[in-house]
Order: structure tokens, then sequence, then C-alpha cells
């Protein structure tokens, strides 16, 4: 009831007879009772106009009305609170500017310690993002003050936030205050719970960063090798990360001593969630240790990672095959990849899983482009046509959406053979998303194997999917009929595809007839004024006949999608009475398809 | 330990058959391709004929060798070594369970070594991404065949009449304790299933690790909630702390009850609810048998994680509620009557005839019937206005004819009442229709309010700006003639 508010707020009535006498004061009652109300739908809306509310109040009362009444009410839903934590993020004009922005910290504060992790998130990215508009002075007096309440809080939730807040103030702040936040780290790092040691992992590597070389040295290292060797793998394999942002950190002359040893540890880690990571973050650790290190260490790990036991852990690593090849020192990359890592990869080709040979599919063909004609011919060309005969459609089709990358070095003719059979049994596959995939394909195909290879064999498989029975099929073949056009031009496309679509206006079967109508939406434009005003409009015109509605008002949304392709005389005299005559259809939507057609080509 | 509370699937589809049928798959863990050299094992004399003197020692190497592990996957390798390990541990087994005297401190650190070198490992990955238990075919252990002598052969010892443990705890500690939490998390309900018995025994028999083991556990489920939304034993978890909150010393420590806010409510918003919901609503309950102030809590949280979208969520939570009611003492009740009465109406209202049903049934329930009397005043009011709507407006004619009973009852409980909210029925709704225009009457005025605000904002930051200008323009005018007059 908006009477009752409580004491302090005058009835909203009263306030609204009074007209504009003094208009500021009734939206923190709107608001008050809008928090209140039992419905969540209306509390969120109102917490979503907040930014509405701070305006109309204007900056003083927002600062010493609104965020002391939000601070004392948290205790809604969590839709509501991570509504309020993004808003607050943005608040800083609405109480004053930089000069006022430490007022936000208290409700942010409460909702840094929620328990539900979206909402706490969300705080501390509000809380970051205001961070840097706090000036050093009151970064020091009021936002690590913060931080340290937050940091030695009772609940897990609030240490967690914490962890999230050190990178943002650290630069800022005078050295003292640094040793201290330095300090709280540490402390956060060996938490009794897992879930403030995942979360400082997490950050661990973003602490670094922006810590002086010294103490990432004397402070970061321990940290992250205690990390490392946690007994938990959900906080071991945190570190991985963390270790590949100190790897970028040191001089290379440290890197041996200071991270190799852990880093080395996580590769043949017991959990393979541990070296999962690594074999996820192989690219990027190769970078963080240059060419020496990748010589005489990660060449050997990654060779355990693509033959690690665990299928997962080798998709992982043959993911990164391609990346990790061209990542190598030139000097020895071939013949690293021809004596460590090929018979790695060859094996993988027949592994026992699906994911990893799909993973695999997926980046082998860019080997060829790092090892050249000869050897792609020798080494890497029979792989690709095993894998084009695998028994997953997946792997096929990854090798088939790749093949760009070996037409440059070979050319395609060398794998044609194989791949039509392939090409062939992917477009009849049974799951239509497989058939989509490789429409897809088609166009890239067809440049690359040429007008004639196309026309022999590719030509009916394109005509098929415009029947095929899933509308996205017949829709993605349409589209992929426009696509070769483009490529092969109009008079190909007045030899080949025009009279077997045509041909389909006369089809028993509806759908078909109005896939002839999506295709010549789809081709008009490419194929010119000459072949659609010849060969196509008759074709449509005959159609606006048709017993069933959905043909007549598709002859409609037709008629209008290539006038502009027709010139203005065959518009007057010929389109302009069939769309009239669809126009008084009994149908409902003919009509209404006919009459937008109309007012669309400006026919009335 | 099948859930009892399941809701019925309600959309007719036979789910199942439109899945693509999964076979029974079973996996192993890495553990087997870790070891390195594969040992060949030779039987040894049985323990039932060795002399008493040498008994200790052979059942050693027996335990020795029983730390040999095999690969199951390929089921046809090593077959005869299998077959070694297997009588092994089911000799070892037996003459724990039978036989008085064999366990001697010695042996105690070979035992669990052996029972550590067998069960404790990095469970696989799941090959099923998307594994949903209520649907999917577990994986199963494919070493069952010696993992599940080695599980009896731990239950057994600790169960031993001769078990000691004080000569335990050096060995079983926080560590082991941890990597037996972690096991949980195993697909197979099997080896759930004993690590739920074993892990009862452990916390029986070895007080030292008992706060140890609920803060671990406290840790897994908040995992569980906040992190992964994934660990299968959650089920077996809850069981485990049934018995033990029936433990409880009263009064209850702040350690528990915040076990119970933070930890046991919140576990109600997991997506997976229903696999677990039976357990969890059994630990709630004895909590509130335990200390009856903790109510307040229980009801406030569970109507904070109130299902939004899932129905079938929706239906379980009544049922809780339904099931703490059936023990809730009448003071409690008074105390959040008023909320949770909103609640039931709102289920009353919903669409889904299930959940309108679930809340209806509450007044087929005695002691709820003869709570809801003593309040009628207050609660008649609260959900009248409802009942009166849904009996005229929900498709489904079983609810409306279960309205139309609790109408009844009400108007038998309290008449003069039951006349006076009919009478004012109307008046009512016109009046909620009437603030909902002054609502969006107040949001649109606070709107214009912003809009006139803004304008006044840009118009004086332009001010400004001009005026900046001016000045600018007038100063650098009055230097350029200052310059031309030197």
């Amino acid at each position: 009831n908006i009477k009752e508010i409580g004491p302090g707020v005058e009835p909203l009535a009263s306030k609204m007879a009074g007209a504009d006498s003094d208009d500021s004061l009734y939206p923190i009652a709107v608001l008050i009772d809008e928090l209140r109300n039992e419905d969540v739908q209306l509390r969120l809306n109102s917490i979503k106009k907040l930014s509405t509310i701070a305006l109309a109040l204007g900056v003083e009362r927002t600062r010493t009305e609104l965020l002391p009444f939000l601070t004392d009410t948290i205790y809604d839903e969590d839709e509501v609170l991570l509504a309020l934590a993004e808003q607050l993020g943005n608040f800083t004009m609405l109480v004053g500017g930089p000069e006022y922005v430490h007022c936000l910290l208290p409700p942010l504060e409460s909702l840094a310690t929620v328990e539900e992790t979206v909402v706490r998130d969300k705080a501390v990215e509000s809380l970051r993002k205001i961070s840097h508009e706090h000036s050093p002075v009151d970064l020091e007096v009021h936002f690590e003050p913060l931080v340290k309440r937050l940091a030695s809080g009772d609940w897990f939730t609030s240490r967690t936030s914490a962890c999230g807040l050190f990178s943002v103030c650290y630069p800022r702040v005078s050295s003292t205050v640094k040793a201290e936040i330095r300090q709280h780290f540490r402390t956060l790092c060996s938490d009794d719970t897992p879930m403030v040691r995942r979360a400082a992992a997490s950050k661990l590597g973003e602490f670094a960063k922006v810590l002086e070389l010294e103490y990432v040295k004397s402070d970061i290292i321990s940290l992250f090798t205690a990390l490392a060797s946690d007994e938990q793998d959900s906080v071991r394999l945190l570190a991985v990360e963390a270790g590949v942002s100190i790897a970028t950190l040191l001089p290379q002359e440290d890197l041996e001593a200071l991270v190799m040893p852990t880093l080395r540890q996580a590769a043949e880690d017991k959990s393979w969630r541990v070296r999962y990571m690594v074999a996820d973050k192989f690219s990027d650790l190769q970078k963080a240790v240059g060419p020496e290190i990748t010589k005489n260490d990660l060449v050997p790990a990654f060779q355990n990672l693509l033959k690690d036991c665990e299928a997962e852990v080798r998709a992982a690593a043959a993911n990164k095959v391609k990346e990790f090849c061209e990542n190598l020192p030139e000097d020895s990359r071939e013949t690293i990849i021809m004596t460590h890592i090929l018979p790695c990869v060859k094996e993988l080709v027949s592994d026992t899983n699906q994911h990893v040979k799909s993973a695999l599919a997926s980046v082998i063909m860019g080997l060829s482009t790092i090892l050249g004609k000869d050897n792609t011919i020798e080494h890497l060309l029979p792989l690709f046509l095993a894998q084009l005969k695998d028994e997953c459609p997946e792997v096929r089709l990854n090798i088939i959406s790749n093949l760009d990358c070996v037409n440059e070095v070979i050319g395609i003719r060398q794998l044609s053979q194989s791949l039509l059979p392939a090409i062939v049994e992917l477009a009849e596959d049974a799951k239509w998303r497989v058939r989509l995939a490789i429409i897809e394909y088609m166009p890239l195909l067809a440049g690359q194997l040429g007008v004639e290879f196309f026309d022999e064999k590719l030509n009916s498989l394109c005509m098929a999917w415009l029947v095929d029975h899933v509308y996205a099929i017949r829709e993605a073949a349409t589209c992929n009929l426009m696509k070769l056009v483009e490529k092969f031009g109009a008079e190909w496309a007045q030899n080949t595809i025009v009279p077997k679509v045509l041909g389909m206006a006369n089809d028993p079967n509806y759908l078909h007839r109005m896939t002839t109508l999506f295709c010549i939406n789809a081709l008009s434009e490419v194929c010119g004024q000459e072949i659609t005003t010849k060969h196509m409009l008759p074709v449509v015109f005959k159609m606006s006949n048709d017993q069933v509605a959905n043909v007549r008002f598709n002859v409609a949304k037709s008629l209008q999608k290539i006038g502009p392709v027709l010139d203005s005389n065959c518009l007057q005299t010929e389109v302009k009475p069939v769309l009239e005559k669809l126009a008084s259809d009994q149908d409902m939507d003919v009509k209404y398809f006919a009459q937008e057609a109309i007012s669309v080509l400006s026919l009335a | 330990t099948e859930p009892t509370v399941r809701a019925e699937k309600v959309d007719g589809f036979p789910r199942r058959s439109m899945r693509r049928a999964r076979q029974r798959r079973s996996h192993s863990s890495s553990q087997f391709r870790y070891q390195s050299s594969q040992v060949e094992l030779t039987p040894l004399p049985l323990l039932k004929d060795a002399p008493v003197a040498e008994l200790h020692d052979l059942f050693c190497k027996k335990l020795q060798q029983c730390c040999v592990l095999f690969d199951f996957l390929d089921c046809v390798a090593d077959l005869k070594g299998k077959e070694i390990k297997r009588a092994a541990l089911n000799e070892l087994v037996e003459s724990v369970a039978t036989s008085r005297g064999v366990l001697i401190e010695p042996l105690y650190p070979e035992a669990i070594k052996m029972i550590s070198v067998n069960i404790f490992r990095t469970l696989p990955p799941s090959e099923n991404p998307e594994f949903d238990p209520e649907e999917d075919e577990p994986a199963l252990e494919a070493s069952w065949p010696h993992l599940q002598l080695v599980y009896e052969f731990f239950l057994r010892f600790l169960e031993s009449p001769d078990f000691q443990p004080s000569l335990a705890k050096r060995y079983v500690d926080q560590k082991f304790v941890l990597q037996l939490l972690e096991l949980f998390d195993s697909e197979d309900p099997r080896e759930r299933e004993y690590l739920k018995t074993i892990l009862h025994r452990v916390y029986g028999k070895l007080l030292g690790l008992r706060a140890y083991i609920r803060k671990q556990i406290n840790n897994i489920f908040l995992r569980f909630i906040y992190e992964t939304e994934r660990f299968n034993g959650v089920a077996e978890l809850l069981e485990i702390l049934g018995s033990i909150i029936n433990g409880f010393a009263l009064p209850l420590k702040s350690e528990h009850k915040q076990f119970l806010v933070r930890v046991l409510i919140p576990l109600h918003t997991a997506k997976s609810l229903s696999i677990f919901h039976a357990q969890l609503a059994y630990c709630v309950v004895q909590f509130m048998e335990k200390d009856a102030t903790v109510t307040e809590h229980i009801i406030r949280g569970l109507l904070r994680y109130w299902p939004k979208t899932c129905t079938q969520k929706e239906v379980m939570f009544l049922g809780e509620i339904e099931e703490i009611l059936d023990v809730i003492e009448p003071s409690q009740f008074i105390r959040v009557q008023e909320p949770l009465f909103k609640q039931i109406a709102a289920c009353i209202s919903s669409p889904h005839f299930q959940v309108a049903e679930r809340a209806l049934y509450f007044w087929n329930n005695e002691y709820i019937l003869s709570l809801i009397e003593e309040n009628c005043q207050v609660i008649l009011p609260l959900v009248f206005g409802t009942l009166y709507r849904v009996s005229k407006e929900h498709w489904n004619q079983t609810i409306i004819s279960l309205i139309y009973n609790v109408l009844k009852t009400f108007m038998e409980m309290n008449s003069k009442l039951f006349d006076e909210l009919t009478a004012s029925y109307k008046v009512e709704k016109q009046k909620e229709v009437k603030k909902e225009r002054e609502r969006a009457e107040l949001w649109r005025n606070l709107e214009d309010l912003q809009e006139r605000r803004l304008q006044s904002l840009t118009e004086a930051s332009r001010n400004q700006k001009n005026l900046q200008e001016r000045e600018n323009t007038t100063k650098s005018q009055s230097e350029t003639s200052a310059a031309n007059t030197t």
C-alpha cells in the first residue's frame, strides 16, 4: 500500500497532488515502496532503474539517503542483488564524481560477501571498475581498508572476493601498504578452505604482473610452488595458468631455476585435470619460456601429452599441434616435427577416441604449410586420406573444412579421389547438422576443384539438397546455389542450375514448388535482369495461380524481392496486374503480402 | 537409496526412448598405466593352512601382493595374476571377518597402504560430458572385481572387534580421509555405496577426525553449489550427515547451525536436486526435530530459493514443506505462516496442475489443517483471493474440485470471515488495479523528471562550456591586444 511507507517519508499521493512543488522528494519513497513489493519482478525493475532514481534525487541525496538505504536493505533475491551490483559500478557520476566515489564502497562491500557466485563476481567487477576512479589518497583511506576487511572475513565468500581486488590497488599505494597487501595475498594462498585457495591461484598471475620483479622472485615464486603442489587438483590446475604468466615476467636466465621444476611436475601430475590444463595452455607456455627451454623441455613434455592415457588430455594436446609446430624455433623446426611430433601425430590418427581424432583433424592440415610440398605429399597426405575415411563424420568434416591450407601447398587434386566419396557420404549423413556443415563448404570446394570437376561430380548433390526433408538444409542449399553462381557466373547458372530449379515449379509437393521460389529469390540478383525476366519471371507468374495459399503468398514475396532487378516497364505492365490479382485473393495472408509488395515496389 | 519423493515425468514423452540408447560403459582409472613394471604374482599358501607362528607374516605378504594393480580394460591381460590377487583378497576379507587376533599392530600400516594403493586414484573424466544421473546409465568401474574386495576388506577391517582406533588413527589421517571423500564423486553407484558405509564407520570410530570430516564435506558441498554443480556422491554424503545430525548435542553449536543455513539450505538450489532431495529433506527435518528454533531459518531459506521456472522442483519443495509442517511446533508455525502461505497461494495459482495439486493436498493433512484452523484469521485472508480466482479460472477440473473442498473447509471453519472476504473480493480487486495504475503513473513521472534533469544538466554544461570559451576568447583577445600595444 503506497500510503504506508513509514515514518519520515511523506505519503506519495499528496506529493503527486502538490504538483511540482518539490518533486525531488518522492523518488526515494517510490524506490522503498517498490523494493518492498512482493513481486520480485517489480523489485528487479526498480533496481534496474536505479540510475533514474539517483538522477532525480540529485547527487547529495543519492549519497546521504539512497546509498545508506541500499546498504541496509541488502537481503534480497540474488537476481535483484546482481542487478544492484552491476548498477553500482556505473554510479560514479551519480554520486558526484570521483571525489565521492568511495560512497559506493559500503553497499558493494556487502554484495562482495554474498554467497551466490554471480552476485559476488559482479560486485568485485564493479569494485575493480570504480577503484580506478579513486584518487591515490582515497584508495589508501577507503578502498584498501575494504580489501583488508574482506581478506580477513570470517566466511570464505569475502576472502574469495578479496583475491580479485589486490591487483587493482597495489600499483597506486605507498610501499608500506604494498607490503601489507602482499602479506594478505600470501595468507589467502594458504587459506584453510580450497575455495579461497582456488580464487587466490586464479588471481596469482594477474597479481604477479603488478608486482615489482624482486617481489615476483621472492614472494610469487614460493606461492606458485605451494599452490602447484596443493593437495587438491582443482587448486593445482589453476596454478598452471599462473605459471605461464609468471614465466613471461621473469628474465630468461631465472626461468630454469624458478618455474621450470614446477611446470615439469604439472605436466606429469597424477591428476588428468592438471595435465589437461598444461596441454590447453601449451602454446602460451611455449611463448613464455622461449626457444631453448622449448627445445629441451617442452618437446618431450608435448610428446607425453600427445600419448597421455586420458583421451581428454590427448585431445587438448592434439588441438595444439599446429600452433606448437608453428612456434618452434626456425632452425630446428623441421627436424623436431619430423622426428618427435609426427610419429605421435601418426598414432593419433588411429586413436580410439573420436574427440581426439577430430581435434587432430581440425589442425593437422595446417602442418602442410609448415612442412612444405615434399614432406606433405610423403608424410601428411596418407594421414589426411586416412582421416577422410574415418568412421566419425566430425573427423571427415574437419579435414574437409580445412582443405584450403593444403590447397595452397600441394593443390587439391592430390586429394580429390578420396575427397569425393567422403563428401558424398557426408552429404547423405543421417544427421542434418552434418549435411548443413558440408553444404557450407561447397562454395569453397567448388572454387578449389574447378567447374568441370564440380559439374561432373557435385552438381547433382547440390540439387538433391534442394529437396531435403529438413527445411534448414533446403534453405542452406538455396544460399549455396547463389554462392556457386557468384563463383561460376550467370551463363553457367543458365545452363546448369536454372532449368533444374524451374523444373521443380511443377512438382506435386508444394514444399518443392516453394523451393523454386526461394531459389529465384536468391538467384535473381546474381543472374541479372535478362535471365530473371526471360526465364524466371514467367514461372513465378504461373505459380500465382497455385492452389496452395503458401505458394501464392510466396509468389508475392518473390515478386517484391526480385522487383528491383526488373525494369520499370515490366513492373508496371506485368508484375502489377499479378500482384493486384493476388491482393484480392481470398486468403488473408496472400492479400497481406501482395499489398506489402505493391507498396514496397511503389506500384500503387 | 532411491529418492522416495520423485516427481513423475509429466509431459508424457518417453524420454529414454527418444535418446540414443546408451549401453553400459565401463571405464578404468589411469592409475594402472602409471605402474611402471608389471610384477608377476605367484600364489602363496592359504591363510587357513598357515601355522599360527607364520600367520601374520603370510597375512602381510598377501597384503603386499594385493598392492599390484591390473589392467581391467584389457579383459584377457594377465588372467592368472588377476585370479591370484582376487583369491588373496577373498582370503584377507574372510580372515578379518571371522578370525580373532589377526589384526596386530604391524599390520595396520600394511593394510592401509594396500587399501590406499588400490582405491585412491584420480577419477577418470566422465565419458559423457552431459551425464544426467537421472537419465543415463553410469559408467562402471572396470576394476570392480578387485576394487569391491578391497572395499569389503576395508569395511571388515573397520568393523572387526579387534580394530583399535588408537592404532588406526596414525594411518587413517586427514590426508587419507580427504582422498576418501574425493572418491564419492565416482560415477559407479556400487563404489559410492561402499564409501558411504565406510565413511560412516570411520566417523563413528575415529573421533579425532569428526570435525575435519564435517568441514571437508562442507567444502565439497559449497564447491558443488557455487562452482561446479557436479558431484556424484551428494546423496550418499547427505545420508551420512543425516545420522550425524541425529547425534548432535543440544544446544546446537553455531558451527552446526551455520552448516544448516549456509550449506544445507543452499543445496536446494542445485539443478540436480531430484537426485538427493529425499536425503536432503531428511537432514533438514532432523535439524528441526533437534532444535525447533531453527524452523524459521529453514522456512525462510526455502522461500528464498523457491524455484521460479522448474515445476518439478517446485513439487519437491512443496513435499519438503509438508514434511516440515508435519513436525512443526505451533509457536514456530505462527512465525512463518504469513510468508509461507503467500507462497502456497502462489503455488495454488500455478498453471501447472501438479504444483497446484501438491499445494492443495496440504488441506488433506490433519495436523496442517489444525494449524490452519487455529490461525484462520491470518491465513484465510492470505489465500482467499487466490482460491476464489483460481476456482473460476483453472483449466484442470481436479484442481477446481480440490479448491471447492478447501473453500468449503474454510467456510466451515469461520463462516463470518469467509462471508466478509467474499463480499469485499471485488473491492479488493479494484484496489489492486488502482494501485497498479498509480505505480505506472509514478514511474512515468519519475522518468519525466529524469528527462528534465538530464536536459538541465546538459544545458548547464553547455552554458558553462560557452562561458569558458567566451572567457578564453576575450582573454586571448585581450592578450593579443596587450601584445599589440607593447
